[in-house]
């Protein structure tokens, strides 16, 4: 952490990838034995991703189903492990990290999931929920604990008379915001909220959405907005990074992303963002299957589904180039003008 | 942003929530009469298996109390010093109640500590195949799948040709016939539990690895746990029975259900019915009683852990 100045972003991954291998099953080691071939397929998940949030910040990471988002996601967490790449916290590398290093960026980074419901332990009351890990970690003494819960839970908008109460007890916005309690419990410096609002009804979005922009101030918060909905985004980033097939294809500041969108992609998620308020969620709302992960097109991702693609997009992998000051793109089309 | 404070849930006072949900649980599994029937039973043999030295007539381990020439009296009989043997006498001149009764406390005790060392062994290991995965989790179902391969009693026939008869033996065999049941029963959900967001949750926590294991899944896995374990007992018991009447379970001097019926085996065909069918009629009510119950737990628990 020596090296870490104002400029330094609280968070940064450099050329970070994700493989899944999908592990054969028993029919097909069966087949395998008798020498049939078995191609050991691999999901590049996360493919080669680099970005960098600073102090304070709000980036959003947009995208459809499948792209990668949860699993990026889940590595800046700490809950899996990447494959390849680099992880900086507050400029320390991942694999620079003693083990008290590892505990604090580990607590320093937390999640919130898309289910309210999976994410909490159905076994557990609310006040286990919240104080067990700050308990555990010896952030809070034993008899202060109560209190710090009550407060925690008052924080994100729950009545601390009923922390006694089990999860399924709670509609899904009061849910989330356990979830929410949760992870502020261990003092996080940064936030990944991976599809946080996706799952509840549209009231209810927008003042979870709202919990979140106060937190952020109240506990010095920066935060990964991981959303397959550009609408969503818009009103809480600073700025967008958009996503397909385990790439990063454009990132921008989210008024220029908005009003001039340079890859062909986000053009088109741009011109099929449902109206803020119908509560319409579309999933792929491109013309074209998403290709499969497993075997994704060569070249540029998209140029399958791509109205601008050349000849050479199915060819050459196209790179993250800056396009303007802050504004990055993947796209053949800026090095032709 | 408060407007949603107050929770749409049961208006339910916050100390009384675990009731609440013990007493929803009751209420399902009170739909059944004969569920209801088969668990007073079992309370009231269990009942009868703690009390034994108290409520027993005699005590048929005592032999300054048993007269051998009281013995293979029918059923209502009374002795000389006018003491009523309800269900009879067997070939010593025990009372068959008190035999009975002494007889069950074995089989129970047998049966219930033999499952839950059992529950305790076959958790663990499915704890840590499903956790661990990979390579550990493959070579722990292997000795599951292996152990599941052999019929129960042969396996446990050939433990005690081995290690010979007694209380502590017997049981012994018992959990290692056992075990693997729970332990593969206990994979299969945790596993389940394992992909949840709870679990990563937890480890974004920086929760260590045995606290996440045994303090949030585990908890998660106990509603097959239990109705295997309500199931095994029965298991249990009915397996020492056979063990016991083959010759091979517990020593004659610490007569099981299944002992009882062995010794009154060769009477039957004399006639004297009740030294054996008692015993057999009390073993038949103690496991389809417990079976009953574990039927129920399995209907009553299990959409709970669909949700
Ligand atoms: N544990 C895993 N094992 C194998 N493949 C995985 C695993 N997790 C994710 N994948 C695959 O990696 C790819 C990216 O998944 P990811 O969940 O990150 O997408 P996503 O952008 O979050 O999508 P969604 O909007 O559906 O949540 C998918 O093809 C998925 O099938
Ligand atoms: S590189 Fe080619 S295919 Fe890819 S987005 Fe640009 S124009 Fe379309
Ligand atoms: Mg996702």
């Amino acid at each position: 952490m020596t090296t870490a100045s104002a400029e330094t972003p609280i968070l940064e991954v450099r050329r970070i990838s994700k493989r899944f291998a999908r592990t054969p099953d028993f029919a097909e080691r069966l087949a395998g034995m008798f020498g049939a071939k078995f191609d050991a397929r691999v999901v590049h998940a996360v493919d080669d991703v680099s970005l960098a949030v600073k102090h304070g910040e709000v980036v959003g990471l947009v995208g459809e189903s499948g792209c990668g988002k949860s699993t990026l996601g889940r590595m800046v967490a700490g809950i899996i492990p990447k494959s390849d790449g680099e992880l900086y916290f507050e400029g320390a590398e991942s694999a620079m990290w003693n083990a008290a290093q590892a505990q604090a960026a580990q607590l320093a980074v937390q999640i919130i999931f898309q289910d309210p419901m999976s994410s909490l332990n159905p076994r557990k009351r609310v006040r286990d929920i919240i104080g067990e890990a700050p308990l555990v970690h010896g952030m809070v003494a034993r008899d202060a604990i109560a209190d710090y819960v009550s407060d925690l839970m008052l924080k994100v908008g729950l009545d601390p008379g009923y922390k006694r109460r089990y999860p399924h007890q709670f509609s899904g916005g009061q849910r989330q915001r356990i979830g929410i309690a949760r992870a502020l419990a261990v003092k996080p410096r940064f936030l990944v909220c991976d599809e946080a609002v996706a799952a509840l009804d549209v009231s209810i979005q927008a003042q979870v959405l709202n919990l979140f922009m106060d937190l952020k101030d109240a506990f010095n918060l920066t935060y990964l907005f991981i959303s397959h909905d550009l609408g969503v985004v818009r009103h809480l980033s600073d700025r967008v990074a958009i996503m397909y097939l385990g790439r990063i294809v454009e990132m921008a500041p989210t008024t220029e992303l908005y009003a001039t969108p340079n890859h062909p992609y986000t053009r088109a998620l741009l011109e099929e963002v449902p109206q803020v308020g119908t509560g319409k969620r579309i999933y792929s709302v491109v013309k074209g299957e998403i290709p499969s992960p497993l075997n994704p097109p060569p070249g540029c991702h998209f140029h399958p589904r791509c109205p601008h693609a050349m000849p050479k997009c199915a060819i050459e992998q196209p790179a993250l180039k800056q396009v303007a000051p802050g504004r990055f793109s993947a796209c053949h089309l800026n090095d032709q003008n | 942003m408060n407007s949603e404070i107050s929770p749409t849930a049961p208006a339910a006072s916050s100390s009384t929530v675990d009731e609440s949900r013990l007493r929803m649980l009751w209420r399902e599994y009170a739909e059944r009469r004969g569920a209801v029937v088969a668990l007073i039973v079992c309370v009231v043999l269990l009942a009868a298996a703690i009390l034994a030295p108290i409520i027993a007539p005699q005590n048929p381990y005592d032999l300054s109390v048993i007269d051998i020439f009281d013995s293979r009296l029918p059923p209502g009989s009374v002795n000389p010093a006018g003491f009523t043997y309800w269900l009879g006498t067997d070939g010593q001149g025990r009372d068959m109640l008190s035999a009975m009764i002494y007889g069950l406390r074995l089989s129970l005790f047998v049966g219930v500590l033999s499952g839950l060392l059992a529950i305790s062994a076959g958790v663990t290991v499915g704890l840590i195949a499903a956790y661990a995965g990979g390579a550990v989790d493959a070579l722990l179902m292997r000795v599951v799948d292996f152990m599941l391969g052999f019929p129960a009693i042969l396996v446990a026939l050939i433990l005690l040709a081995v290690l010979g008869q007694g209380v502590d033996k017997v049981i012994f065999a018992l959990v290692m016939v056992q075990w693997a049941y729970f332990a593969r029963a206990v994979r299969g959900t945790a596993m389940i539990e394992r992909n949840k967001e709870y679990v990563e949750a937890a480890i974004s926590l920086g929760l260590s690895r045995p606290r996440i294991v045994f303090g949030h899944i585990l908890p998660n896995c106990m509603p097959p746990i239990i109705v295997i374990g309500t199931m095994q007992i029965a298991h249990a018991i009915s397996t020492e029975a056979t063990l016991s009447f083959l010759g091979l379970g517990l020593p004659i001097t610490e007569p099981s259900l299944g002992l009882l019926i062995a010794n009154g085996f060769s009477f039957l065909l004399s006639g004297l019915y009740w030294i054996s069918v008692f015993p057999g009629l009390l073993l038949l009510v103690t496991i389809f009683s417990i079976n009953i119950v574990g039927d129920r737990l399995r209907d009553v628990l299990n959409p709970r852990l669909q949700k």
